[in-house]
């Protein structure tokens, strides 16, 4: 067996979605589009609750700086100025956000944005929920500028998993596989800790092997959307690889 | 969208790590070790019934580099049988893309713990041997190691000694001759230098990756792999590991640079040996392991050694130590005969 004989991932899967940052500067309107789109979906919301936190905007001013910018990404070309040689692209992300409401805040000409980032919905509502106490919250609660940085990460890592779950959603779908999203569901997103395969498998009349396979199958299905949307979100491929061990379980562990 | 708690985040993290053994013969137990690219698992082959370690990439990548150099150590492992390296059963692709090998389940502990049991110096060396043996017959089929430490060895439960992690192990040419052996920069995917204007080499890794990591460990990576010189990296690279954990066995320090005050006492020869395999500059170490394993036998059979020019007083000294029992033997009997000859002369 030599290493061309190996297909690592072979053909089983629909190719990969190619890196937003390239995206952005492609010649096809709608390809450019989509890449806004994907940026925004998976960006949104550790945005608009790092500028909550960190910046110590009432909801209403976060919504219009969130809004305000992803304009600002498309009116001046931020991701074309990347350079995944430099860094990550969540952490360029991250400063451009700083800076963006720092000149915003210095021109003071904050104003009501977000007609072209009208294709994603962001609801603001959920996040402010998901947000918790942050409308509570005093100057002396703000947490250190290292542990914003790990907020963000952490943000965004959730978002990154939360679109990878509806996607996993839509694609079983699509596919008849519901009750394998509501296994996956019912274990590895709502399940306490004394949940067992034996006891989803009484509850939906199946085998525990089933179950077993069913959850198998759907964390595979999981890992290669999220790896997906990871690659579509990463500057360069040594920067996904980078991610992806990150994401998934390197981390120093 | 569906709000995920920091729980389910976390347990989707730990979901997605697990391989996905659907379709093979194996089985998984346990997580057994976290490696520099991959996971290994105690896992059950269900065929042969028994248990064998399956080595995985953890989730980062189906293809690329890093799925090559997992099938290269694994060709790597193929190739080298001696009992002294672990021996690979399979390699393959699981259903979620990433690549596997298994290897030999070894029961044991890794060096670092095991030689906390072993109080005899002689007891030590022979380990170092046995070390030897390993790194000796894999330079021989032409690989470098170069990972070489006490946590890629690991001492079984019969005390059968085995060499690991061949992860970051190199090809050597084969057409060198008596000459050390010199790296083939071509002969690891992984190490290809990028051609310059070429985008698509943009993610292949050099010892030196694009962000200045040098693969290996401190203190006991040669200094010449620490410059990420790839391209000259010969056996005497491995020999200086060897040296560095030579001294790591008797000192417990790989590098030596303790406080004068705390610095175990180390016999000149062995510390002689020690420097010389260790040494900065490749061409003052030993030129092959076998050399460096002859030393250390010599030592330990009592005779002179080449790393170190003995003294008259240290040859005499050396010369007691090897022939104590007829010395003190003759010496006994010299004693008694002066005795017999008092005596009777009264």
């Amino acid at each position: 067996m030599n290493e061309e004989e190996f297909q690592p991932g072979g053909d089983r899967f629909p190719p990969t979605r190619r890196s937003v940052v390239e995206a952005v500067g492609s010649a096809d309107a709608e390809e450019r589009e989509r890449a806004l789109e994907s940026l925004c979906a998976a960006y949104w919301r550790p945005i608009y609750k790092y500028i909550r936190l960190r910046w110590n905007r009432p909801a209403e001013a976060a919504q219009d700086l969130t809004q305000g910018f992803f304009v600002e990404v498309l009116e001046r070309g931020l991701l074309k100025r990347f350079d995944a040689k430099k860094g990550r692209l969540r952490t360029y992300l991250r400063v451009c956000v700083d800076s963006f409401v720092s000149n915003e805040d210095k021109a003071g000409r904050r104003q009501k944005r977000g007609g072209n980032v009208a294709h994603v919905a962001l609801d603001f509502a959920a996040a402010e929920e998901e947000l918790g106490g942050a409308r509570r919250m005093d100057p002396a609660a703000i947490p250190s500028p290292e542990s914003l940085e790990e907020f963000f990460e952490k943000e965004w890592l959730r978002s990154l998993f939360s679109l990878a779950v509806e996607e996993l959603r839509e694609f079983c779908n699509a596919r008849q596989r519901e009750r394998a999203f509501r296994l996956f569901e019912a274990y590895d997103l709502e399940g306490h800790d004394k949940i067992t395969y034996e006891q989803l498998a009484k509850d939906y009349s199946i085998a525990t092997t089933d179950v077993t396979n069913s959850l198998a199958w759907a964390r595979r299905e999981f890992r290669r959307i999220a790896l997906d949307r990871l690659r579509e979100l990463c500057g360069s491929e040594e920067e996904f690889q980078r991610e992806a061990r990150a994401t998934f379980g390197g981390n120093g562990r | 969208m569906k709000f995920l708690s920091d729980k389910a985040v976390e347990r989707l993290r730990e979901g997605a790590e697990i391989p996905d053994l659907t379709g093979t013969r194996y089985r998984l137990l346990e997580r057994v070790a976290r490696g520099g690219m991959g996971v290994v698992y105690a896992a059950e082959d269900e065929k042969l019934q028994r248990r064998v370690a399956l080595k995985v990439l953890d989730g980062s990548s189906a293809d690329g580099d890093l799925a090559n150099r997992l099938i290269r150590e694994a060709l790597v492992l193929a190739r080298l049988e001696h009992p002294g390296i672990v021996p690979v059963h399979d390699v393959g692709t699981l259903g979620d893309g990433r690549v596997f090998y298994t290897m030999k389940f070894v029961q044991g502990q890794r060096l670092d713990q095991y030689v906390e049991t072993v109080r005899s110096a002689t007891e030590r060396l022979r380990l170092f041997l046995r070390i030897c043996d390993a790194v000796a017959f894999a330079h021989a089929h032409g690989v470098l190691h170069r990972d070489l430490k006490p946590a890629n060895i690991m001492v079984g439960s019969f005390g059968e000694v085995l060499v690991m992690d061949w992860g970051l192990a190199k090809l050597l040419r084969e057409d060198v001759g008596r000459q050390p052996r010199i790296a083939d920069p071509d002969a690891t995917v992984f190490e290809k230098p990028p051609k310059a204007g070429d985008p698509t080499n943009s993610t292949t890794s050099t010892v030196v990756t694009g962000h200045g990591t040098v693969m290996g460990t401190p203190g006991y990576m040669s200094p010449e792999q620490a410059r990420g010189d790839v391209e000259h990296l010969d056996a005497r690279s491995d020999i200086f590991s060897l040296g560095a954990l030579l001294r790591f066995l008797l000192t417990k320090n790989p590098d030596g640079a303790t406080n004068a005050a705390e610095k175990p006492h180390l016999d000149k020869a062995l510390e002689a040996i020690c420097s010389k395999a260790a040494a900065p500059a490749p061409e003052d170490r030993y030129s092959s392991v076998p050399d460096l394993a002859l030393d250390v036998s010599r030592y330990l059979d009592g005779l002179a050694v080449a790393a170190h020019r003995e003294s008259f007083l240290e040859k005499l000294g050396r010369f007691y130590r090897r022939y104590r029992f007829f010395i003190l033997l003759i010496a006994a009997y010299l004693v008694m005969r002066v005795l017999i000859l008092f005596f009777m002369h009264r």
